[in-house]
């Protein structure tokens, strides 16, 4: 029987202090919304030290939770007691374990790299006080996601994420096109949200209480109908927060945020938030099969998606948003084989955590030096103007297609390996996915920094000021070493939250058989990608006679077409039959009447013409009336 | 006997209520009223002597102060109508119009 936490001991000593993890960047956020122009000139740089402090406190918890036995590391904070009733009691707690904890450094320090490059990429922008404000919130917001010791809290977090993502992905609101895509990110979020939060009712309902501790213990005498329903409306919300198919579309379109928010999304917030939800609900996960193969299953048809949507799209960001979506698939796959795959979920989380902020920030990089160009048709040979933003890209390259001793390849192949060992046939589509990932990315790699120059008139690229390269070298490091240093500790590290360990890892690589099959595989698909795109001179407007494969790549599948005819022009039409109706049928109503009281009282008002004989005839009238009613009462 | 009072009452009330329907001058109106109230005052009076009580010819006095209250206000205001206007004709329809 695995034990999916720890019982939380109470805080001792400074550790009550880990609200401030917290409170940090929040309330540096709220004083620079509040503060208004007044902090123009100094609260980006405050808006920088806050993740940064955060990331120091985070580091002193987890020094602090190492220097105790594996099975003393869940430490419970209460900060108050949020509700209080007779049948619930919800407070507001943190809990600082194994998993909660490699969150929060992630959070932090890749949070801080990207605030740090934010400094250089927004540095001319009007907006920047705002931008960073909502940066602040966006980290404290995926803090409360992680640090909560009850799914009530935790969703709290998780509304919180999904409303920094819409200011940040609306930044430039001025454009229609990210006032719209923020929107749908919101949206299509509101769809998962309601999974979780149904999710959480059953949960009060079930257990009297949302809180990790009596959600595991519950867990395991629940019916297999309850365990199976709360297993698929936590995968709905994860589905939603992570962009998994079929709630997938928003990412792609998010890419209309500034890119640091892309990296920010993409590596350290948001998009993380359904893994962590479900590697945290294991002991549920636990008790249904169906909904845990469901999770993998999702997992895998998405990594397979991003990857075919990676291949197709010119835009660089959206090669990258594909790639999110299909790693990210990975850890769902991982995810989805339980304990013995939740250690690989978040391994393959943290190294990609480096890898993409790397390759976003180094994306941002790019377009920084060629006037916010997109176009991967509009680069080429940039590696000799942008060596630095070249180098640590190829860091990051390396790292996701899973080149040996880069940090994707521990991570990837763990996932890979324990796929096959579940279910081969997923294992053998993660495989196919592996090779598709080399292809698009060799291809990202050729078309950006490799081959004849392709520049616009006036494009004179240069390298970006020390604020956005040094963040670029540091998690270029990560890209590299991550993986070796955390191999062999992770699994033990995640062991008290119900991972099971693998054995005998370390940095050295283990090749299994399988492991070799994905070397092949990705060897297949770097030379594949090399052949088309590296050695051939590369059309400047996008061939319009491809293949059906790539007419859908192109369009994302057709699932935006698909819900928009599906689910959004239903819903505009709804929406104008209800104005109609509202506007003929009710506003008639109450206007009709008003029209009616109105002209009663016109035809009223004319017998009232001021002459004053016409009032004597109407006395009379009147007079004779009463006395003809008199003698008729007489008489009957 | 009272049957002649009766009639006398009666043609002074229509004479009264057809002078106030169909004269425009505001005093002719009044005097018409006034006759209308006479009239009233004359059945009340005759039919006092016919019953035998004097309820009828107290009731007659009250009517002719009333009648007397109502001709101090009424011809102030036809004054002070005719001031204004120069005029005491009633079919003038913005007299009674707010």
């Amino acid at each position: 029987m695995t034990v999916f936490a720890l019982t939380p001991t109470p805080a001792t000593g400074l550790q009550v202090y880990a609200w401030l993890l917290i409170a940090l960047p929040l309330g540096v956020a709220a004083l620079l919304l509040v503060g208004g122009k007044r902090t123009d000139s100094w609260g980006h740089f405050l808006a920088t030290l806050a993740p940064i402090a955060s990331f120091g406190l985070a580091l002193a918890y987890f020094i602090d939770l190492l220097a105790v036995t594996p099975d003393q590391r869940a430490i419970v904070v209460p900060v108050y007691t949020w509700i209080a009733s007779s049948a619930w009691q919800i407070s507001v707690s943190l809990l600082l374990d194994p998993l909660s904890m490699v969150f929060v450094l992630l959070v932090t320090g890749v949070g801080s790299l990207i605030h740090l490059y934010s400094l250089g990429y927004m540095a001319h922008d009007p907006n920047r006080r705002r931008f960073f404000a909502y940066l602040n919130l966006f980290v404290a917001a995926m803090l409360i996601l992680v640090l909560a010791d009850n799914y009530l809290v935790l969703f709290v977090g998780w509304e919180g994420v999904g409303l920094a993502s819409f200011l940040l992905i609306s930044f430039w609101q001025e454009r229609p096109s990210a006032a719209a895509a923020g929107k749908k990110a919101f949206i299509v979020n509101r769809v998962g949200d309601l999974g979780l939060i149904i999710a959480i009712f059953t949960m009060l309902a079930m257990f009297g209480s949302s809180s990790f501790s009596s959600v595991n213990a519950g867990a395991d005498q629940l019916t297999s109908f309850w365990a199976g329903l709360l297993g698929f409306l936590l995968l709905l919300g994860a589905c939603g927060k992570s962009a998994q198919v079929p709630l997938q579309t928003w990412l792609l379109d998010a890419m209309e945020g500034p890119t640091p928010v892309s990296a920010l999304i993409h590596a350290a917030t948001m998009v993380t938030a359904g893994v962590y939800l479900v590697v945290r609900s294991g002991a549920i996960y636990a008790q249904a099969p169906a909904a845990q193969l469901a999770v993998a299953i999702v997992g895998t048809v998405t990594l397979l998606v991003g990857a075919w949507i990676g291949c197709a799209k010119d835009d660089i960001k959206k090669v990258l948003a594909g790639s999110t979506m299909s790693q990210i698939g990975y850890m769902m796959l991982a995810a989805g084989i339980g304990p013995a795959g939740y250690a690989f979920a978040i391994f393959h989380l943290l190294t990609h955590g480096f890898f993409k902020a790397n390759m976003f920030l180094g994306a941002g990089s790019v377009m920084h030096a060629t006037g916010d160009d997109v176009d991967m048709r509009h680069y080429g040979a940039l590696r000799r103007a942008l060596p630095i933003t070249f180098v640590t890209f190829a860091a990051g390259y390396l790292a996701i297609i899973g080149f040996p001793f880069f940090s994707g390849f521990y991570s990837k192949d763990h996932i890979i390996e324990a796929a096959f060992e579940h279910q081969p046939a997923l294992g053998l589509l993660a495989l196919i996915g592996a090779g598709v990932t080399a292809f698009y990315m060799t291809r990202l790699m050729a078309l950006t920094f490799f081959g004849q120059s392709r520049w616009r008139p006036g494009v004179h690229p240069h390298e970006s000021p020390a604020t956005m390269w040094i963040p670029l070298v540091l998690l270029a490091l990560g890209s590299f070493g991550g993986g070796m240093v955390l191999n062999g500790w992770i699994g033990r590290w995640l062991a008290p939250i119900g991972a099971l360990a693998p054995e005998n890892a370390s940095w050295a690589p283990h090749f299994t058989p399988i492991g070799w099959a994905t070397l092949a595989v990705v060897a297949a698909g770097v030379a594949l990608g090399w052949l088309l795109f590296g050695r051939r001179p590369v059309p400047d407007q996008a061939p319009t006679a491809v293949s059906p494969l790539t007419r859908w790549g192109r369009r994302d599948l057709y699932v935006d077409s698909l819900y928009d005819a599906a689910l959004v022009r239903p819903g505009l039409g709804l929406a104008q039959a209800v104005a109609l109706v509202d506007q003929r049928a009710v506003d008639g109503a109450v206007e009709g009447s008003a029209h009616l009281t109105q002209s009663v009282g016109r035809q009223l008002g004319r017998l009232q013409n001021g002459y004053v004989r016409s009032y004597g005839l109407t006395m009379l009238i009147g007079l004779l009336a009463v006395g003809v009613a008199l003698i008729l009462g007489q008489l009957v | 006997m009272t049957d002649l009072y009766l009639v006398l009452a009666v043609i002074l009330f229509s004479v009264g209520l057809v002078g106030f329907l169909i004269r425009r001058n505001a005093l002719i109106i009044f005097m018409s009223i006034e006759l209308m109230l006479n009239a009233s005052n004359l059945v009340l009076v005759s039919m006092s002597h016919v019953h035998g009580v004097l309820d009828g010819q107290v009731a007659a006095f009250f009517v002719m102060v009333v009648a007397a209250a109502e001709v101090v206000i009424g011809l102030s205001i036809i004054v002070t109508i005719f001031r204004a206007r120069r005029s005491t004709s009633v079919d003038n329809e913005i007299l009674l119009k707010g």
